[in-house]
């Protein structure tokens, strides 16, 4: 099983229902073989994307191209893309193997070809031998696996997934993560996938697509999104972050509360300044540099402490490696907050 | 677990009750009567071996049963899937007519049809003046006079557990089955079919076990030819007061019902039957 093709292109595509909309002009290009996530809060339009793409949802405007030529036309079945649904959508009255037939089935092959294909589908989702059983007789985990194996088995250019490990337990779905970047690998299929857990969209993803409200707030790689966000969206969804309201003014970041710091050159005007957690460094009192501040807060969380400081009127959060502290305050210590120049990022308004 | 079920159990005695006095106990009479007149004695039974009528009017009522099962899946059904589809506001239009039927009496919906379909009735009539045909067709006292009558009567019995079974298929199954290359028809039989079967089987089952013991729609509306054997218990009882054999009769055609029942169920498996069971 190998793709060929996949590379998808979706242009001003919208969705609109009666008195929303749901999405609001998509552009995106997707390259063959890459995998890219829709990653988003509930009612971002995530899943209504998806489906426009895999024909199910009828666009209000707009143009899905695949591999260069325009999909919008065709019903479902004419599109050739995998698709994993969320509760995975196995047949219950089929085995496990007529479950996996049934594309081939349906597209005309010939028995004794069927039988080897479903074979091997089996073997690269490591179910070799549980062709017979019936879905209600797998775990959930091997049921996820089934539903993979079914929506490859044709060879599509694209598959798309729509948050298919929601219903795993945690190691269930680490464990398939990694199974889907081998699979990702193996393959080179191209991978639409859609989740809210903005872990799993850093840690399976080539490139991420953050939606808000109908539209694509920021797209980029995993580094991109986090350590580069374009709004407050951004940084408020993707990780934790520190947020300071103010103004840059020659080389100086200020806060009308007071707060004052040096950052790295940037056009004068009003700001976002966001730091995130782990780039803030404590100091003791008697420090000459940094913010003033007193420790409000503390968890102990293992490999990491978490501090809240007072600084002024706004609370910054610290998240600082246990293994490399020498410094550690406590609950109503006076500090000094800093970070290395360039730390910060800093979000024009 | 085993002391909160035996205190569950005790939820149904009074239904149960209510059951064994009003059912189980006139039907254990019958019995009784049929084999004492007022002695002990087999008549009743040779009698009904004998005259090959009862055994006709039971091939009668069964042959009735199965065509009305037949007709009333091929019009349920399509409704069935159509209430599945529509709009929760045109469903709930689709139930209310469905439903019409039950809020007037038996008696009265079958006097209505011997009127409609009658030698001068509107179906006639309107055939005749679209030039369909050019004398009144004999649409009463005959198997389709029954057929349409029963099948009139028996209709929501089979549009409610299928239905039911329906409405408990996951459409997403169907999308799936459409992005594996389905195109609609094909993922109707290979998917939603096989999956509706269970409610095929349970309105089956209800509708005919319900048509074997049809009373007053046979009566009105077939001829000497739909002779059932309910018809002849209720000749046998008030026509000619013969209570015995009443209830020979009424014990043949309780048990050919349970007969069959049996036979369904082991047939088919009982989950299906109550539509409960997951295909
Ligand atoms: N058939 C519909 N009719 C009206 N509004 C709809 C319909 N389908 C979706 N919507 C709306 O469109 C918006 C986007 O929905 P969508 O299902 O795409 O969100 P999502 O990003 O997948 O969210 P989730 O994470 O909850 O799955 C939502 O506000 C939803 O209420
Ligand atoms: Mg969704």
């Amino acid at each position: 099983m190998a793709a060929k093709g996949g590379a998808l292109v979706l242009r001003r595509l919208t969705k609109h229902y009666p008195n929303m909309a749901a999405v609001d002009g998509i552009d995106l290009e997707i390259a063959a073989g890459e995998f890219l996530t829709l990653l988003g809060p509930s009612g971002s339009g995530k899943t209504t994307t998806l489906m426009m793409v895999a024909g199910f949802t009828p666009p209000t405007a707009g143009d899905v191209l695949l591999d260069g030529s325009s999909i919008a036309g065709l019903a479902p079945e004419r599109r050739n893309i995998g698709v994993v649904f969320q509760n995975y959508a196995l047949f219950p009255h089929m085995s496990i193997a007529d479950n996996i037939a049934f594309p081939l089935k349906m597209r005309g092959m010939a028995r004794p070809a069927i039988a080897a294909k479903v074979e091997a589908a089996l073997g690269l989702v490591q179910l070799s031998g549980l062709g017979g059983r019936r879905p209600r007789q797998l775990s959930v985990g091997q049921q996820q696996r089934v539903a993979l194996a079914r929506a490859l088995v044709f060879e599509p250019g694209l598959l798309l997934m729509d948050e298919p490990l929601g219903a795993l337990d945690k190691k269930l779905r680490e464990d398939m993560q990694f199974e889907l970047k081998r699979l990702h690998g193996e393959l080179g299929v191209t991978i639409v996938y859609v989740t809210h857990d903005q872990e799993e969209a850093l840690t399976l993803s080539d490139r991420i697509a953050l939606m808000n409200a109908g539209r694509i707030e920021q797209l980029g790689r995993a580094e991109d999104l986090y350590e580069r966000p374009v709004s407050r969206f951004v940084a408020e969804f993707i990780g934790e972050s520190n947020l300071l309201d103010g103004r840059v003014e020659a080389g100086w970041f200020t806060t009308p509360d007071g707060i004052r710091a040096p950052v790295a050159a940037r056009a004068d005007g009003a700001v976002l300044l966001m730091l995130r957690p782990e780039k803030v460094v404590l100091a003791p009192e008697s420090a000459t540099d940094g913010l003033a501040g007193t420790v409000s807060e503390l968890v102990y969380g293992g490999d990491f402490t978490r501090y809240r400081v007072a600084v002024g009127a706004a609370t910054l959060t610290a998240k600082i490696a246990n293994s490399r502290a020498p410094f550690r305050p406590a609950v109503g210590a006076s500090v000094r907050v800093l970070w290395h120049p360039g730390d910060e990022c800093i979000i024009p308004k | 677990m085993r002391y909160w079920r035996s205190r569950e159990a005790l939820l149904v005695l009074p239904a149960l009750a209510v059951y064994a006095l009003l059912y189980l106990y006139p039907l254990s009479r019958l019995g009784v009567w049929s084999v004492f007149d007022p002695e002990p004695t087999l008549k009743n039974y040779r009698q009904l071996i004998a005259d090959p009528v009862y055994a006709k009017a039971l091939l009668n009522t069964l042959e009735v049963s199965f065509w009305v099962t037949v007709c009333a899946l091929g019009l349920g059904y399509p409704l069935a899937y159509l209430m599945t589809t529509v709009s929760a506001r045109a469903r709930v239009w689709l139930m209310a007519l469905i439903m019409v039927p039950f809020w007037t009496s038996i008696l009265v919906r079958s006097f209505a049809w011997v009127v409609i379909l009658g030698t001068n009735g509107i179906v006639n009539k309107t055939l005749i003046v679209l030039g369909l045909i050019e004398a009144p067709v004999r649409l009463l006292y005959n198997l389709i006079g029954v057929e349409i009558g029963m099948v009139h009567v028996l209709l929501p019995f089979m549009i409610f557990p299928l239905y039911g079974v329906m409405t408990q298929i996951d459409p997403a199954l169907l999308r799936a089955g459409r992005s594996l290359g389905a195109p609609p028809w094909r993922a109707f039989v290979h998917i939603f079919l096989p999956l509706s079967l269970p409610g095929v089987a349970a309105g089956c089952v209800l509708v005919f076990l319900m048509a074997v013991g049809f009373y007053i729609t046979p009566a009105l509306l077939g001829g000497p030819q739909q002779i059932t054997l309910a018809t002849l218990i209720e000749m046998q009882v008030s026509d000619m007061l013969n209570w015995g054999f009443g209830a020979t009769l009424s014990v043949l055609l309780v048990g050919a019902v349970a007969t069959l029942f049996v036979i369904f169920t082991a047939a088919l498996g009982l989950d299906r039957l109550t539509g409960t069971g997951k295909a």
